[in-house]
């Protein structure tokens, strides 16, 4: 009979509570009083909280309350403050950037993407002082501060979406829209107003790194599971104090692929990966449009597509009906 | 040659599936075995078939040569080598080799006494592929639905049959895995930077364990999933991403044929909605 233990916790212990290391002085003190979840506990740590919220994560949680509060009350305006169609049409509802008229005016009317550029600079805001807080409790701790960058590559892609290529391009209507599905039709569009952004070499790479850090995470998470028998989990002991788990778990890969890391320099690939994703893909963006009208047309002066030939019948645009009855269905009219 | 400090005393004999001991030896520093010999076989031919087909086609740019399937007219029939029997010959190494390479990592779990969780973690990969190019082509009843084997063909070929259903980002499945891309490399990136923050916290000062990566986490985000928890986290993340990419594909066409903006209409038109009066 299969145990599985590898992959959920059998028998869970509670001990007394983790209080976390002593603060520093003057330092305001931890929150919130702990308590166990025997469901976390099947997979983690039972343990939640406390927690430390310090000036800058009151402040962050502040602004970006502010921020939602801003882009929910405009989308409950925009269906006449009806909840039951708020509900329904949630998943399509939109917070739009200002109309290309407006420019890069910092005080467009308030209903033509004022709201958007408020809701904006909260949510960046709150995104900042978040940064800081991650930044100052890995330097209280004692710690590097890795995290901290890996996170300022996935704001630079946040920045560069939504304020630098707007500036760059000299109209805030070039940001992406606040909303589930309006988010996803500005992407959809944006590649396609741009020749198709598979052509791009900059998103190449951010794609060939997402699929990378899956893949690496996969292959990383599998050999820590399957060493977990031998005390394999507690990864910077293993560093410092290289045991069995850490030698199979080599040998499995360089018998593998005839190459292996160790588990300190895997976590220097899996960081490279998972940061290179956005630190690329926002180079990417921020060529689009700036540097770089059409992508595919580029693709084929520098030698990656070949001049594709028109097809025959295909019409050059899509009938007028056919078109307006898609707009409505997407639209929920 | 080619050993680690520690690596002779675990080089032992045993474990394999297939083969007794006929192929249980190490060339360098590569395990052999029974699938080491059919998976070089398999990669052998199937690299030196592309090779061929670039030769025989019209370019040696490197993102440009594509190996294309068969026409969708041959249906599911073997085609001739230089209009699609190349590609359903590779499509054959491919998976041979895919799973000649698992099984060979079985037998290497097998020597070193560990899980089989890398094994089962590359079988969604196969999966997927396998999907997109056998599973999704049989039932849509031609092989010549699978991608294309080529840099910037096979972009096109996603970019295609993404606009072939109107808007793919409306597609459920896919929306899940995109999610899980994300989601995983979000987490990867949480790990990877704790487990560097902790061993590397600086000149002069000591390095960090446990006690100090769960505080960290539980004075930023309130919980700390812990040493064993991330990995099981990232193991299912991981794989809903590979196992939600081969859902999404077959779904397109075999089972929904048309545009997937369509597919929201059961939500929109729930008899909920209409509850106290039209809306």
């Amino acid at each position: 009979m299969p145990q599985f233990h590898t992959l959920w916790t059998h028998i869970e212990l509670r001990g007394p509570d983790e209080a976390g290391p002593p603060l520093q002085i003057g330092s305001p003190g931890r929150i919130g009083k702990p308590f166990h979840s025997q469901w976390l506990g099947r997979i983690g740590e039972m343990q939640v909280l406390p927690t430390h919220l310090g000036p800058t994560g009151v402040a962050s949680l502040l602004c970006g309350f502010i921020a939602i509060e801003i882009i929910g009350l405009n989308m409950l305006a925009s269906v006449d403050w009806n909840p039951v169609r708020f509900i329904r049409l949630l998943p399509f509802l939109s917070l739009d950037p200002p109309p290309a008229k407006y420019g890069l005016d910092p005080f467009p009317p308030l209903r033509e993407g004022g709201w958007w550029l408020m809701a904006g600079f909260f949510l960046t805001a709150a995104i900042l002082l978040w940064w800081v807080k991650m930044y100052r409790r890995a330097r209280a701790l004692g710690m590097g501060t890795h995290i901290p960058w890996c996170f300022a590559s996935a704001i630079w892609l946040y920045l560069v979406l939504g304020f630098i290529r707007p500036i760059a391009m000299g109209s805030w209507s070039e940001a992406v829209p606040f909303g589930v599905i309006p988010h996803l039709n500005w992407t959809a569009t944006f590649s396609v107003r741009y020749g198709n952004i598979f052509y791009n070499p900059f998103h190449m790479l951010s794609i060939s790194f997402l699929y990378g850090s899956t893949m690496l995470f996969a292959m990383h998470a599998g050999t820590i599971l399957a060493v977990t028998p031998l005390g394999g989990e507690r990864e910077t002991h293993q560093i410092t104090d290289r045991g069995t788990a850490a030698e199979r778990a080599a040998l499995f890969w360089r018998w593998t692929m005839g190459f292996n890391s160790n588990y300190e320099s895997i976590h220097r690939w899996l960081y490279w990966f998972a940061t290179l994703v956005t630190l690329t893909g926002g180079i990417g963006i921020l060529a689009t449009g700036t540097l770089v009208d059409n992508w595919y047309l580029w693709g084929v002066k520098n030698g990656l597509a070949p001049q594709y030939r028109p097809a025959p019948d295909l019409p050059a645009a899509p009938p007028a009906k056919a078109l307006k009855t898609m707009q409505d269905k997407v639209l929920g009219r | 040659m080619a050993m680690l400090s520690f690596e002779r005393k675990y080089r032992i004999a045993g474990g394999t599936l297939v083969g007794g001991s006929l192929f249980d030896f190490w060339v360098g520093p590569f395990y052999v075995g029974f699938f080491g010999v059919t998976a070089a076989f398999f990669a052998l031919l199937g690299t030196l078939l592309i090779v061929y087909g670039a030769a025989i086609g019209p370019t040696w740019a490197l993102f440009q040569i594509s190996i294309d399937p068969p026409p969708i007219a041959n249906g599911l029939a073997f085609a001739p080598l230089k209009h699609g029997g190349l590609w359903q010959i590779i499509t054959v190494c491919a998976l041979g080799a895919f799973v000649s390479w698992a099984l060979r990592q079985v037998e290497i779990c097998r020597k070193l006494g560990m899980g089989y969780h890398v094994p089962v973690a590359f079988s969604f990969a196969i999966l997927a592929y396998a999907s997109l190019n056998v599973v999704r082509p049989i039932l849509l009843g031609a092989w010549g639905y699978g991608f294309p084997y080529g840099i910037m063909s096979h972009l096109d070929w996603v970019s295609n049959v993404g606009y072939q259903h109107l808007h793919f980002h409306y597609n459920p499945a896919h929306m899940i895995a995109v999610t899980c891309f994300f989601t995983t490399t979000f987490a990867l990136g949480l790990h990877a930077g704790e487990i560097l923050a902790a061993a590397n916290p600086g000149k002069g000062k000591p390095v960090k364990y446990d006690e100090y990566e769960s505080a960290y986490f539980r004075d930023t985000i309130a919980y700390s999933i812990g040493e064993i928890g991330i990995h099981r986290l990232g193991y299912f993340l991981a794989l809903n991403a590979g196992l939600w990419s081969a859902v999404c594909i077959i779904i397109s066409g075999p089972f929904w044929t048309q545009g997937w903006p369509y597919w929201w209409d059961w939500y929109l038109n729930l008899p909920i909605w209409s509850t106290g009066g039209k809306i």
